[in-house]
């Protein structure tokens, strides 16, 4: 009997790298953006959409997708709803938190060069977006028309405010932002993001379509730039499931054939439609 | 100079529609605008008119004790404000107010119900086109219900 | 080349196996089951033991006979020598701001398996494509795997449970091993046909006193392989069933959520199920962390917990996913079946959930159910 078996790598896969936190930004009253460097080893650099395993010393990792990758500065942005991101919401600067990534499928903004670009983003799902969006600008003649299409709560629960108006006062790229709920002092749109979609300024069957967000939210997006003509092999949705390995070995994020902390969490619409259709997938 | 009619039939809401009976809307309806902040229909009002959005931007309101008017929804270009005039009491149940200067093309709602009387064909495509903006906004109106982005959403 | 050899061979295979510095685990009789633990001698095998499997229910059943291995599918399969059932991944230091991270080196202890079945051998495959995928290594069983000795045995008297030849993995080892042994018994002394995978096993055979395998030595492993063939306890229909075009909505999956219990034994006796949680931990001044991973099943609640709730919050979702990955989605992940047609979900299910009969009845379009479907 005679096995072959690769030298396990050093260090193993579930070994955290230190980073220190060198920015904390609240964003809202639950809602906290860090900007993380490595102490000392560093992980890969990540791609848009993909997502790293930060750790609370003594408590556990939360997988959190990249809001902003700059050489080696990792930004995210992360809203406490357990013990973990709780944790994490409460690091201050100079403390040291675990990073283990970069992992999963990320957002394919090159496949749509010399296309109109599409983004929708609800609520938290405007943070894994916002690396497409540093990246248009960063190569804005590559792509054609662009519009960016935001939701949220309410106008106080919009991220990345000051960024926003930066982005709304370009004229390369069409900013709307509806909200669920409003004050009568907020002069801007009030319904469901999927409203916009009908409307945006590109040319549907020639855009790729990016869209992050619950997953109703996501659901219905879909549905709505497929509708307006997008083809569902250019629509991308970004999933989320209970990690705790994220190599595909914990089997806690299947979903279908897929392990989203692998095969995803970036799915194509087509592969997506299919395995999201059926109730307690 | 465009005629109603040519405005009504630039309109994804009047599209497919032949042209007598897009000249027969037009016969009950004429050009309006409404400055910023101006109020577009009242609650509870009787619903003599809708409105066809051509440009600005209109927020649909109801009226709350202590916190005055909430917006539920804001509508836009292309789209249309108001569908209580085509049920009985014919009655607005919400409020509308303009957040941006607008011009639409406001209809007169018991000229468009009689013309639909007597030509059951108009009041059909009327009808049709009335289910779908229905159905559109029921079902957004379900999803800012679900309150998405809360933070016991997943 | 195949050999003979006597009884008493395999006391000294199992010493010589200890004399290199091996723990040797192999099936013993604890606790009125068969499990697997380290053993010192063949004396420790389940001497004249047979069992009496089905949908749950276990027995331990005395024959009348010398046979060491004529059993079939023992309570435990053989994955937690390799992937144990707690794990330490990490340890860890914090003082003054600063956290240092230690790997802990694997424990690879050198072991032998003496008794391995056919079905748990291809198990073993199985595990290897999970935690051995060059894109992600699992430490421990990367560590273990490669050493350790494998002694299989062909299976004689499959149990009732058992359908290891429907998923192709038995009942006799065709690879995989260092040595493959067969019982004959029922022709005076019982004696073990000797079949050598690799060259370790090769040099172990020399040390033993061995004969060459005769016609009738091979006529009798065929004649006790064919039987075993056919004295399957069940049946999964592999060509008739297209496994993945099973209906997620098909009825039977509420029918069967009715009777299981969401307990997770089948997939604790699964040799193949590997999901698990991590755990972490710090002591009580909150300076030293430890993560540890721990075996997990799919049945459980929080399995799928996400903030707001978990996805599969039904008995009926949680069944159909273990059922669906173990026979379907498993493929698409690793090119193999999950499953190996051990039994042992079926035997150890507190109400007796067979999957076979569940796959049988899936396999039924649910609109020839409503039709009042004639026979299928």
């Amino acid at each position: 009997m005679h096995l072959e078996v690769a030298d396990a790598p050093s260090p193993g896969p579930m070994v955290p790298h230190m980073y220190r936190v060198l920015s904390r930004r609240q964003d809202l009253a639950d809602t906290v953006t860090l900007a993380l460097a490595p102490v000392d080893s560093q992980i890969a650099t990540p791609t848009i959409g993909q997502f790293n395993m930060l750790w609370a010393f003594g408590i556990g990792e939360a997988p959190i997708s990249l809001a902003g990758i700059d050489e080696h500065v990792v930004t995210h942005t992360i809203r406490g709803v357990g013990a973990v991101t709780n944790a994490l919401c409460g690091a201050s600067e100079g403390d040291q938190i675990g990073v283990r990534g970069p992992y999963g499928t990320g957002w394919d903004l090159g496949g749509a060069t010399g296309r109109d670009v599409l983004v929708v983003a609800g609520g938290l799902g405007l943070a894994p977006v916002r690396p497409i969006v540093a990246r248009l600008f960063a190569r804005r003649s590559e792509y054609g028309r662009a519009a960016l299409l935001i939701g949220a709560r309410d106008p106080e629960s919009l991220l990345y405010r000051d960024e926003l108006e930066a982005w709304r006062s370009r004229l390369d790229i069409e900013v709307e932002v509806t909200v669920d709920s409003a004050q009568p002092s907020w002069r801007g749109d009030v319904g469901v993001v999927t409203k916009l979609i009908p409307r945006a300024p590109v040319d549907s069957a020639n855009t790729r379509a990016f869209v992050c967000g619950p997953e109703v939210m996501m659901r219905f997006c879909a549905q709505a730039l497929v509708d307006r003509g997008v083809p569902p092999a250019e629509v991308f949705v970004s999933l989320e499931r209970n990690m705790h390995c994220a190599v595909g070995h914990c089997g806690h994020c299947q979903l279908g054939s897929s392990f989203v902390c692998k095969d995803g969490p970036v799915l194509s619409w087509v592969e997506a439609e299919p395995l999201l259709r059926i109730r307690e997938r | 100079m465009k005629s109603i009619g040519d405005l009504l039939s630039e309109q994804p809401f009047f599209a497919g529609l032949p042209g007598p009976m897009l000249e027969l809307i037009a016969g009950c309806g004429v050009n309006v605008h409404f400055d910023e902040d101006e109020r577009v229909i009242a609650e509870n009002a009787p619903a003599d008119l809708f409105f066809v959005l051509r440009t600005g931007k209109v927020a649909i309101e109801v009226d709350t004790p202590r916190q005055g008017p909430q917006t539920i929804e804001t509508i836009g270009s292309g789209q249309l404000l108001g569908v209580s005039w085509l049920v009985p009491p014919y009655r607005w149940t919400f409020g509308a107010r303009a957040i941006d200067s607008t011009s639409a093309i406001a209809i007169d709602a018991a000229c468009l119900r009689g013309k639909c009387d007597d030509d059951s064909e108009l009041g059909y495509e009327m009808l049709k086109r009335f289910a779908v903006l229905v159905r559109d906004r029921l079902q957004s109106t379900r999803l800012q219900l679900l309150d998405m982005y809360g933070t016991d959403a997943s | 080349m195949t050999f003979v050899v006597g009884a008493d061979c395999l006391d000294e295979m199992i010493a010589s196996l200890r004399s290199n510095g091996r723990t040797v685990i192999g099936p013993v009789v604890r606790d009125s089951v068969i499990t697997h633990d380290q053993i010192e001698s063949a004396d420790e095998f389940p001497v004249g033991w047979t069992e009496d499997q089905d949908g749950g229910r276990y027995r331990l059943v005395p024959t009348s006979t010398d046979e060491r291995f004529a059993f079939s599918s023992p309570s435990t399969s053989w994955k937690r020598f390799l992937f144990p059932e707690r794990t330490l991944l990490i340890r860890a230091r914090r003082s003054n701001g600063t956290v240092a991270v230690v790997e802990p080196e694997p424990e690879a202890p050198s072991v032998a398996f003496f008794g391995i079945r056919s079905c748990d051998l291809a198990a073993l495959g199985i595990l290897d494509r999970v935690f051995l995928d060059p894109d992600a290594t699992d430490p421990t069983y990367s560590a273990r795997r490669p050493d350790v000795f494998i002694v299989a045995v062909g299976c004689n008297r499959p149990g009732n449970t058992c359908f290891c030849v429907s998923m192709n993995t038995g009942p006799t080892p065709t690879s995989g091993y260092d040595l493959a042994i067969r019982e004959l018994h029922g022709e005076g002394e019982i004696e073990y046909l000797v079949d050598i995978g690799s060259e370790r096993g090769a040099d172990l055979l020399g040390e033993l006193a061995s004969r060459q395998a005769t016609d009738r030595d091979l006529t009798r492993s065929q004649e006790a392989h064919a039987t075993a063939v056919a004295s399957m306890g069940r049946e999964l229909p592999q060509d008739y069933v297209p496994l993945a075009a099973l209906d997620p909505d098909h009825p039977r999956w509420d029918d069967v959520a009715e009777r299981c219990l969401a307990c997770g034994n089948c997939t604790m006796a699964c040799p193949t199920c590997f999901c698990s949680t991590t755990e972490e931990s710090t002591d009580l001044s909150g300076v030293e962390a430890e993560r540890w991973r721990v075996w997990d099943s799919c049945f459980s609640l929080d399995f799928t917990h996400l903030h707001g709730g978990s996805v599969r919050t039904s008995t009926k979702s949680r069944y159909r996913q273990w059922l669906l990955h173990k026979l379907v989605t498993w493929q698409d992940q690793f090119d193999t079946s999950g499953c190996v047609g051990c039994g042992r979900c079926i035997t150890w299910c507190p109400v007796g959930i067979d999957l076979t009969a569940e796959i049988a009845a899936l396999a039924v379009p649910a609109a020839t159910m409503e039709l009042g479907g004639g026979d299928v």
